[in-house]
């Protein structure tokens, strides 16, 4: 355990700090990239969810049936094994199964189906009654939608990508493993393949870093712009 | 007599699949004048809140028609629809505002639905807020308001886009009773000074008594009485509506099982005919009043009276046919039996 100090000293940091700092930055480009991609796709997917809800603007069973088996479906595989059931896919999409581009992929698929039950919970707190006052004023759906649904559940929505936020973070660790790069693979790497217990503390001091600052910057947020609080 | 703003004809709404419906209502047929203020009362499930989602088609009728302004809302494409529910807006119960949004922002949202440029819209906006009386409050959120004031904000949002008809579905039923006729006054004034009718839904009768012109009362999905505020409440003639005009009038589920008692209605005889009195001395019957809700409306009396029967059968049909034989008064028997 002695060896632990070292990561205080300044040859450490020589040996290892371009490691580490270019492990920090493949976590956040994957992080950042894939989260944006899911959101793109769990978004609207969550949306739909609560428009086609038997009592939902837009009642339609089958849509809201199948798209449930979908996310279901989604959710129901672990990180670690859909990444390696889609890689003829994630091949298919960026050209490669490794690396950054190789772990987006399946980071988009797992995370999507995720934010779509994120958003739909969150859209399902906003009123029902101020969907009916927008209905009696002849709005149309997608401006109920622009308008009530999103604005409204917007601190619930913010609060929910902190959620998201840190569960993809864990699982570019775990794609990590799979030789995607990031604070993850260095973990495994260095930390378990070459017996350098430090790097896996400081990739763990990282982590623990990156959760706190996303979570209280995320909590802050959603009861800043949350005008129901004044 | 001026002419309809609402036609509603043969309207029914069932609710349910093919096994179990429920019949919310059935065959409605009512006609709303311009510029009137028009109640409509019942009590819990009555079908009143169905009965206003259905003209503006928030609920479909199941069949009927319902006439808007000279359009038939049920036969409308979705786009007709959504433009002819900007000429009959709503105001709710829990105001429905958006809690998100300013109070300004609040009000501008029906014209930014309906596309008015955002400048005029606002400036619209502050005008209605002036309207209301809450022109300071422009910039403050919904959250940060009393519920009168909310339903201030809601009553100028319901009129940007300049409605014929303003729905208000138990608008002051959340409110204080000090608040509740603030916004009345408001309601009323604002049919004398743009002309836009008003339909007025409640359970509660002082609410019609406040602002209402015409009022229907609705029992069981059916329109049980309908006609000027002052004849129904001179002289209910239904059962649904004495409940309404005199609700604290006399439940005999408050008494013992096995009560048998009357319930005698004054329909508008003088207000010192000595009916208890009489009853004693011309036929020698004693009776106890269990409850009563009585008035006078311009000088009759008008309400109900529960009278226990004396338990001997004789007694009791003698004093029965004593009642019946006087004017103004009808009388029923009931017996409760838990």
């Amino acid at each position: 355990m002695a060896d632990i100090l070292e990561i205080f000293t300044a040859a450490f940091w020589a040996e290892y700090g371009a490691i580490i700092t270019r492990g920090i930055w493949e976590t956040f480009i994957m992080t950042a990239v894939s989260t944006l991609f899911a959101y793109l796709i769990g978004l609207p997917m969550g949306v739909v969810c609560v428009l086609t809800q038997p009592h939902g603007i837009r009642p339609n069973r089958a849509v809201n049936t199948v798209l449930g088996w979908i996310i279901n479906i989604g959710r129901s595989l672990p990180f670690i094994i859909l990444m390696i059931a889609i890689q003829p896919f994630t091949k298919l999409v960026v050209g490669t199964k490794i690396g950054i581009k190789g772990a987006i992929v399946p980071l988009v698929v797992s995370a999507a189906p995720f934010i779509a039950r994120m958003v739909e919970t969150s859209l399902g707190e906003v009123d029902a009654g101020v969907v009916e006052a927008a209905q009696s004023m002849g709005a149309s759906t997608f401006q109920i939608v622009w308008k009530v649904y999103l604005p409204e559940a917007r601190p619930s929505l913010v609060l929910g990508g902190s959620v998201v936020l840190i569960a993809i973070v864990g699982y570019t660790a775990m794609a990590g493993a799979m030789g995607a790069g990031g604070l993850g693979d260095l973990a495994v790497r260095y930390g378990h393949q070459r017996h350098v217990p430090s790097m896996m503390w400081v990739t763990v001091a990282f982590l623990i870093l990156l959760v706190q600052v996303v979570q209280s910057v995320f909590s802050r947020l959603s009861v800043r712009i949350d005008k129901r609080l004044k | 007599m001026s002419e309809s703003i609402i036609q509603i004809q043969h309207l029914c709404k069932t609710f349910g699949g093919r096994d179990e419906t429920v019949r919310a209502l059935e065959d409605i047929s009512l006609d709303i004048r311009q510029g009137e203020i028009f109640g409509i009362i019942g009590l819990s499930g009555a079908g009143k809140s169905t009965l206003v989602r259905c003209l503006n088609l928030l609920e479909r009728p199941t069949s009927g028609k319902v006439i808007v302004d000279g359009k038939d809302m049920t036969a409308l494409s979705e786009r007709e629809l959504r433009l002819q529910r900007r000429k009959i807006t709503m105001i709710f119960q829990g105001f429905n505002l958006l809690m998100q949004r300013t109070c300004l922002k609040n009000v501008c949202f029906p014209m930014e639905i309906s596309g008015v440029p955002r400048g005029q819209a606002e400036e619209r906006a502050r005008e209605l807020l002036e309207l209301v009386g809450l022109a300071d409050k422009a910039g403050a959120y919904p959250a940060q308001l009393s519920g009168g004031q909310k339903q201030r904000v809601a009553v100028a949002r319901a009129l940007a886009t300049n409605p014929k008809v303003l729905l208000c579905d138990e608008a002051t039923s959340a409110l204080d009773p000090t608040t509740t006729a603030s916004i009345l006054k408001l309601l009323r004034d604002l049919n004398a000074k743009l002309g836009v009718t008003l339909v007025v839904i409640t359970h509660q009768m002082s609410v019609i008594e406040e602002v209402c012109s015409r009022v229907a009362i609705l029992d069981g999905g059916v329109v049980a009485e309908l006609g000027p505020v002052q004849d129904i409440f001179s002289n209910p003639s239904t059962d649904a509506a004495r409940r309404l005009v005199y609700p604290g009038g006399a439940s005999i589920s408050q008494y013992p099982t096995g009560t048998h008692a009357a319930r005698v209605s004054f329909n508008g005889g003088t207000v010192n005919q000595p009916l208890i009195a009489s009853l004693a001395i011309d036929c020698g019957v004693k009776v106890s009043i269990l409850g009563a809700d009585t008035r006078s409306v311009g000088g009759k009396a008008t309400g109900t009276m529960l009278l226990s029967l004396p338990d001997d059968p004789g007694e009791a049909t003698k004093a029965l046919n004593y009642i019946r034989s006087q004017p103004y008064i009808t009388v029923e028997e009931v017996e409760y039996h838990g």
